[in-house]
């Protein structure tokens, strides 16, 4: 019966006015426990949580050095040779190579470790790059609305009249192939959809009674922007952020895939399918891993960013 | 109804304004004098010259953008540096391919789709549903490329000899020619007239022409290049169609007008194929005009796999090589295209829901 004696004596005895009002969890602690609940979340999170370990680990983790050709280091290997490990039946003698060799006589597992480094940092710079120019265009032209919404929308409209990969390939012909001009191509396709919804967004909070009082007390525009509408404009971003980086990541690729993007020797996933796509019917492997990474990595993202849309979703909130 | 229609293409207008604007300064800014890239790295600067005048690249800037836009409105896309042939005439043989590509992966999208979602949003948390989004997730996640060479593999190589075995690669068989309706059916049009062009812009399409024509065989082989590309091509629109119409669906049926619906008697089939789905469909249709793009894009990809000579494989190809006519006049195009279906969808919208008319 302690328990009863308990709530009694918090009915009866005077409590610590701090306990009587509990404090409302915060917005963002309150997703993440929202997120935490959420099979897609956990599942995101584990994959992106796991690649980013590998990516951090990769030289630790890769048995060889992913740019090394073997032919002449090591006996019995030939080019493409399929994956052998040796607990599964692969004959003592012949060296173990997990996800077997590559064209080149590479080692294909060690290539596929450090083919997420690259993945991932292009995933995340993109999105950083594209968040931060189109979140700031969106604020500009929601908060100030005129003429210089209307010039920065309607260039908005035009990036998004054509069909972004084909903008993109035709950005990184411009500006040379290469790693840093395919991001840099991908960034600039993907900021239209972060000024329209920073837009929206900073429009419906910029009418809210909190921001009148503000102004009421003296505030600068730029303060109000900054302090006020910004900060409680971002959560619709997040969301499109992190799909963002599973669209980057899989257009990087596209782009190694069609030779415009990371170069030889990177060991970058899409362009190690293109290299061996010719050979797809003689040596699967070497085009089957690359492309799994790139949909599990892409996977996580995807189901991070759904389970975030739900956690973050006010109408959904327990 | 009609002003809704022609304010939404005014609104389309400035935007194609400025996809030709920005055609035509992406195209000056890849590095290189083009007279160099055309003439050889030797022209000397009197051939140089001549050539600015003829090309009108002495002109200032803004003059120059004036003549392009002109030349574009007028149907005039110039000539290719590579091939030097008029432009039109590669766009007539390769965009066909494409719309036949993006068409077909849009049919088998919706067609698999919508059901998809539909049963799912029926089947609310059961193990269907959790399947369908699964699927839906991993859709959305496969690369392209990666998909279409996997579906290669497993077709041509894995199941060579069996029934179900399909062609990896090209359009049609190897012996098999199409011919174009008009010369099936004696229509005796001169060559390179404009009703010449635009038949054969048409009869390009070979599953449309063969089905006009008649030629089972020559249907059937085209039907069996296409299925491939088109289900790698899909899956993307696929996955995100399915998603779109579960959650609009399930949306839909927690409104009140269905509860009356329900309380009426009806059964739930009724209830959702009378009811629900009419409303379901309006935020499926937006995301339709938007997966054009995808599509569109997913082309390049698709083709570039599977060996086909389209559009998407002939813009990359220019790029590689420089060829700005038919990098400018391709992309101008294919987003011409891409505004003028949004524009349709938009205008469809209009037509589902009248609210919208008056926004």
């Amino acid at each position: 019966m302690a328990w009863m004696r308990d709530r009694l004596d918090r009915m009866t005895k005077p409590q610590d006015p701090e306990r009587l009002v509990e404090r409302p969890t915060g917005l963002w602690k309150g997703a993440f426990q929202r997120l935490l609940r959420r099979k897609t979340g956990v599942v995101g999170l584990s994959i992106i949580g796991f690649m980013v370990l590998v990516a951090l680990a990769a030289p630790v983790l890769a048995p060889y050095d992913p740019n090394k050709v073997l032919i002449g280091q090591e006996e019995n290997i030939k080019r493409r040779d399929p994956p052998c490990v040796h607990i599964l039946g692969c004959e003592a003698e012949k060296p173990q190579h997990v996800l077997g060799l590559d064209g080149n006589a590479r080692d294909q597992f060690s290539r596929i470790i450090y083919g997420s480094r690259v993945s991932l940092s292009v995933g995340f710079t993109t999105v950083l790059v594209a968040f931060t120019i189109g979140a700031s265009l969106g604020a500009i032209a929601g908060f100030w609305g005129g003429w210089l919404d209307n010039v920065i929308m309607r260039v908005m409209d035009v990036v998004l009249g054509f069909p972004a990969l084909l903008l993109a390939i035709a950005i990184v012909a411009a500006l040379g192939p290469g790693l840093r001009n395919t991001l840099l191509a991908i960034a600039i396709v993907s900021i239209p959809a972060y000024a329209r919804v920073m837009r929206a967004s900073v429009l419906s909070i910029k009418e809210l009674d909190f921001v009148a009082a503000s102004r009421a007390l003296g505030a600068s525009s730029i303060r109000i922007l900054w302090t006020r509408v910004i900060p409680n404009s971002l959560t619709p971003l997040v969301v499109i952020a992190t799909l963002g980086i599973a669209t980057a990541i899989l257009d990087a690729a596209a782009f190694g895939f069609l030779g415009l993007g990371a170069q030889e020797p990177t060991a970058e996933w899409g362009a190690m399918l293109a290299r061996e796509r010719n050979q797809v019917f003689s040596a699967p492997h070497l085009v089957f891993f690359p492309g799994l990474a790139i949909m599990i990595t892409v996977l996580g993202f995807n189901l991070l960013g759904d389970g975030m849309r739900d956690a973050l979703d006010p109408s959904l909130a327990e | 109804m009609l002003q809704f229609v022609g304010r939404r293409i005014l609104l389309a207008i400035p935007v194609l304004l400025g996809i030709l604007i920005a055609t035509f300064l992406l195209a000056r800014m890849i590095p290189g004098d083009p007279c160099r890239s055309l003439l050889g790295e030797r022209a000397t600067e009197e051939a140089c010259d001549r050539f600015a005048k003829n090309k009108g690249l002495d002109e200032p800037i803004p003059v120059q953008l004036g003549i392009y836009i002109a030349d574009m409105a007028q149907g005039d896309f110039g000539r290719s540096i590579r091939f030097s042939r008029p432009v039109s005439q590669i766009l007539i043989e390769r965009l066909p391919l494409t719309i036949e590509l993006s068409v077909t992966a849009l049919v088998l999208a919706l067609l698999i789709g919508i059901p998809l979602g539909i049963i799912s949003a029926m089947k609310h948390n059961t193990a269907i549903d959790v399947g369908t989004m699964m699927f839906a997730n991993v859709g959305v996640s496969m690369p392209v490329f990666w998909l279409g060479l996997l579906l290669a593999y497993f077709f041509a190589l894995v199941l060579q000899g069996t029934p179900l075995a399909l062609p990896p690669s090209g359009r049609l068989s190897a012996g098999l020619i199409s011919i174009p309706f008009y010369e099936a059916w004696g229509w005796g049009v001169r060559d390179g007239s404009l009703p010449h062009s635009m038949f054969e812009f048409i009869s390009n399409h070979y599953i449309f022409n063969s089905l006009v024509t008649g030629d089972w065989r020559l249907f059937w082989d085209a039907i069996q290049h296409m299925i491939l590309p088109a289900a790698a091509l899909s899956t993307i629109p696929m996955a995100i169609i399915a998603r779109m119409t579960r959650s609009s669906l399930l949306d839909v049926l927690g409104r009140d007008y269905v509860r009356t619906a329900r309380a009426k008697g009806a059964t739930e089939r009724r209830v959702v194929v009378r009811h629900a789905l009419r409303n379901a469909m309006l935020p499926v249709v937006t995301i339709i005009g938007l997966q054009l793009g995808a599509l569109l894009s997913g082309a390049v990809l698709t083709e570039t796999v599977f060996g086909l000579a389209g559009a998407g494989t002939m813009l990359f190809e220019a790029i590689t090589a420089r060829d700005y006519p038919i990098i400018q006049a391709f992309t101008v195009v294919i987003a011409t295209g891409y505004v003028v279906l949004n524009l349709i969808v938009d205008v469809s919208y209009g037509y589902f829901d009248p609210r919208v008319r008056l926004e």
